[in-house]
């Protein structure tokens, strides 16, 4: 067994700093994750419909958000809001609005995806059944779309989870951001630390998404 | 196809109002920065120092910031009697944390530049610095005039090294991370075939890590290290080159390298590295 250096977690606080940094990481990306979900729903179907300036200016949200680097979006809501608007946001919450701005783009193009893949004859077996649009969306489209998106908002939602790394660039101290402390304050006494910390923290990272993976399966199974 | 000519249209508008507003903003009600007395007044004082770069900045196995900048931050939150609230700063982040009036002081390792000296105010420099490149012992590099086109150098974006080399030796391919740790380790994982950083830092990583040497220990000039505020915070800055000035009657940075540089690089380098009471 090689030195891994995961002695220097067991030093000080250090473990405990680490969890304390993922669930930093957690907070910022499913607080973002619950509100951009249901949000990216309503604009998906929104996205999906007829209305052509609602379109176009959801369009254009979403374009925006999507060509724009993620760390250029923390930027833009960490250091631009102050200076163009003079708000003094925490590091934290900046995140938590890109994160859930971003979410809310990515989810109603995905949303938007979904029920537009629905077959056309779909619509008109229900209306030849006598269903309002109402109904017909309730109770054929959505339930089919629903199925298509569970994998795609997986996607979703654990690559949010792993972007958190980069709000350590608005000095969000994070689990990466704390493993890198951990891994310089030790280079001279424990050099091999880098490789048995980010081990860990690929772990960690790995404990946090893949129940999202496992709550993904039970649902696609329950709906089939 | 007229659609989407619009769109981007409506895109583009919309990315330069965006643009402008982020340029155009600040000065909208005065200043962004806090003044001496705010400061005072607040109880508070925020720092941006390193949280990975041992031995100038970091943090300790209990969370607590050490190293060189920290210990002078700890003297200036003790002398302006305020709690100091470290933030956690990256290179490439510096400026726009004063511009931003985000933190109070930086004490992150600035080396004074004409260019960044336009964008903050520095202080009276507290230490002395040249560029310098590590690379592995079995392929050393000397000098910078015979690079071999395939070979890429290491830097960190935003230091002094990434900008002397693309000033000066525009033909050197440079792989840029934006953090301290992933650059060492890009290193390490052979990814770079040198490292261009301060000389401090590679002759520590030098003298910590076997298999690697400073080929090159002083490259360019020889600069300082200064704390910085924000532009125009004149009674800030006024305090903090008297605070200088004052501490060198104690020899306080000799004490400072003692207690935090000195297990890292030995006492030889203690006098070069020093600069002291703000003296040229």
């Amino acid at each position: 067994m090689p030195d891994l250096g995961l002695n220097v977690l067991l030093q000080g606080k250090n473990m405990a700093r680490l969890l304390g940094g993922l669930w930093v990481a957690l907070r910022i990306s499913l607080i973002a994750v619950v509100i951009s979900i249901p949000l990216g729903i309503l604009l998906g179907i929104l996205m999906a419909g007829k209305n052509p300036v609602i379109k176009a200016i959801l369009r254009v949200y979403l374009e925006f958000i999507r060509i724009m680097p993620q760390m250029v979006l923390l930027f833009l809501g960490f250091f631009g809001t102050t200076r163009a608007f003079g708000w003094d946001l925490s590091a934290e919450f900046a995140a938590i609005i890109v994160f859930t701005l971003w979410g809310t783009a990515e989810m109603s193009d995905l949303v938007r995806g979904a029920i537009i893949s629905i077959p056309k004859h779909q619509y008109e077996s229900s209306q030849a059944l006598g269903l309002s649009k109402r109904q017909t969306y309730l109770y054929v489209i959505l339930p089919q779309a629903t199925r298509r998106l569970i994998p795609l908002s997986i996607n979703l939602i654990t690559r949010m989870i792993k972007t958190t790394s980069l709000v350590l660039m608005i000095g969000v101290v994070e689990v990466l951001k704390v493993a890198q402390q951990i891994i310089e304050a030790n280079r001279m006494v424990s050099p091999n630390a880098a490789f048995g910390i980010y081990l860990t923290v690929f772990v960690l990272y790995f404990l946090a998404c893949w129940p999202i993976s496992l709550l993904a399966r039970h649902l696609e199974k329950k709906w089939r | 196809m007229k659609k989407l000519r619009n769109l981007l249209v409506m895109t583009m508008m919309l990315l330069l109002t965006l643009g402008l507003a982020a340029c155009g903003g600040g000065g909208d009600d005065g200043t962004v920065y806090r003044t001496l007395d705010e400061i005072k007044a607040s109880g508070e004082i925020n720092i941006g120092v390193f949280s990975d770069k041992n031995p100038f900045g970091y943090v300790d196995a209990n969370g607590e910031y050490q190293g060189y900048d920290v210990y002078f931050a700890k003297r200036i939150g003790e002398d302006l009697g305020v709690k100091v609230n470290f933030i956690s700063t990256e290179a490439a982040n510096r400026t726009e944390y004063l511009q931003t009036g985000k933190v109070d002081i930086i004490l992150a390792n600035f080396t004074v530049t004409p260019e960044r000296a336009e964008a903050v105010d520095f202080a009276a420099p507290y230490m002395n610095v040249a560029l310098g490149v590590v690379s592995p012992s079995d392929r050393v590099i000397e000098s910078l005039d015979d690079w071999a086109a395939e070979d890429e150098m290491i830097v960190i974006s935003g230091t002094t090294a990434e900008t002397y080399l693309i000033e000066n030796y525009p033909d050197i391919k440079l792989q840029k991370y934006d953090a301290y740790a992933t650059a060492k380790n890009a290193l390490e994982n052979g990814n770079g075939a040198a490292w261009a950083n301060d000389n401090t830092e590679v002759i520590a990583f030098a003298l910590q890590n076997e298999g690697y040497t400073v080929g090159i220990p002083e490259l360019g000039n020889q600069d300082t290290i200064a704390p910085a505020v924000t532009k125009g915070n004149t009674t800030l800055l006024d305090w903090l080159n008297d605070e200088i000035a004052a501490l060198g009657e104690e020899n306080f940075f000799h004490a400072d390298y003692e207690a935090t540089l000195a297990d890292t690089y030995g006492m030889d380098y203690m006098e070069s590295l020093v600069v002291e009471g703000g003296a040229q």
